[in-house]
């Protein structure tokens, strides 16, 4: 339970295309503090700020503070439960097929 | 569909030994897709939006939103199916076959409705979940 929890997080947070683009930079580039995230992000630092706040609320970034600045990095471990989305779906989809094919035939009695 | 080849989506086709015209009809008519898939308000009405409702559990409330965006009796069906902030699309695809019919189900998006307001950049969720999932892949 707590981990669907924790996928509803996940998903919440990366439904923002600006969050995603920030988790994505971060994966890829490595650690960043705040200022050079705006730079790339094309909003402002605040709303940076509020991005960074739902991600680490999602464990998708942890930050680190080295002196007056907080450096954040991406920890996509914590994308898995998006990832087994496409499994789960796969696996609920054919039981729906067989749910299908089953009524199919009651329909004919 | 200007998705790049990255485009994540899932594809199940299942051969059934039934006319087109019968499958539509488990399809399309709202007490009888609740017989297979689940309880809701669809109409085959493009633009109708419609609830899919399965058992809430902790973390999930069990509601899908939808909006019929294709009808193509006996043949296509496409709505939307939102859930959790993701945000996809399925497609039902009718084939009839000498044996009866080819049913095709696609879903695909995986994008969110904000990004087509989203400038400049390409961050929709299939492009994303590919990148991403070579990533994750990664750790292991």
């Amino acid at each position: 339970m707590q981990a669907q929890l924790a996928t509803d997080h996940v998903f919440t947070a990366l439904s923002d295309p600006t969050r995603r683009a920030i988790f994505e930079h971060l994966a890829r580039d490595g650690e960043q503090n705040v200022r050079a995230l705006t730079a790339r992000a094309g909003v402002s630092q605040p709303a940076v700020s509020k991005h960074l706040g739902i991600l680490k609320h999602a464990r998708l970034v942890r930050d680190r503070r080295a002196g007056r600045e907080t450096h954040y990095s991406a920890q996509p471990q914590a994308l898995k439960p998006m990832i087994d989305w496409m499994t789960f779906y796969a696996a609920f989809w054919h039981d729906r097929f067989d749910r299908l094919e089953s009524f199919l035939q009651r329909m004919d009695q | 569909m200007n998705e790049p080849a990255t485009t994540r989506s899932l594809v199940i086709e299942r051969e059934m030994p039934h006319p087109p015209e019968k499958i539509w009809r488990a399809l399309t008519q709202g007490p009888l897709l609740e017989e297979w898939l689940m309880k809701n308000d669809f109409q085959p009405v493009v633009g109708h939006p419609f609830k899919f409702r399965s058992t809430p559990v902790p973390g999930w409330n069990g509601i899908i939103d939808s909006e019929v965006l294709l009808i193509e009796p006996n043949s296509r069906l496409s709505y939307s199916w939102s859930t959790m902030g993701m945000n996809s699309v399925v497609t039902w695809t009718l084939t009839p076959t000498t044996a009866g019919t080819r049913v095709r189900l696609e879903q695909t998006g995986f994008r969110s409705e904000q990004d087509a307001a989203y400038k400049g950049a390409n961050y929709g969720w299939t492009k994303f979940m590919g990148n991403m999932e070579r990533v994750v892949a990664a750790l292991d």
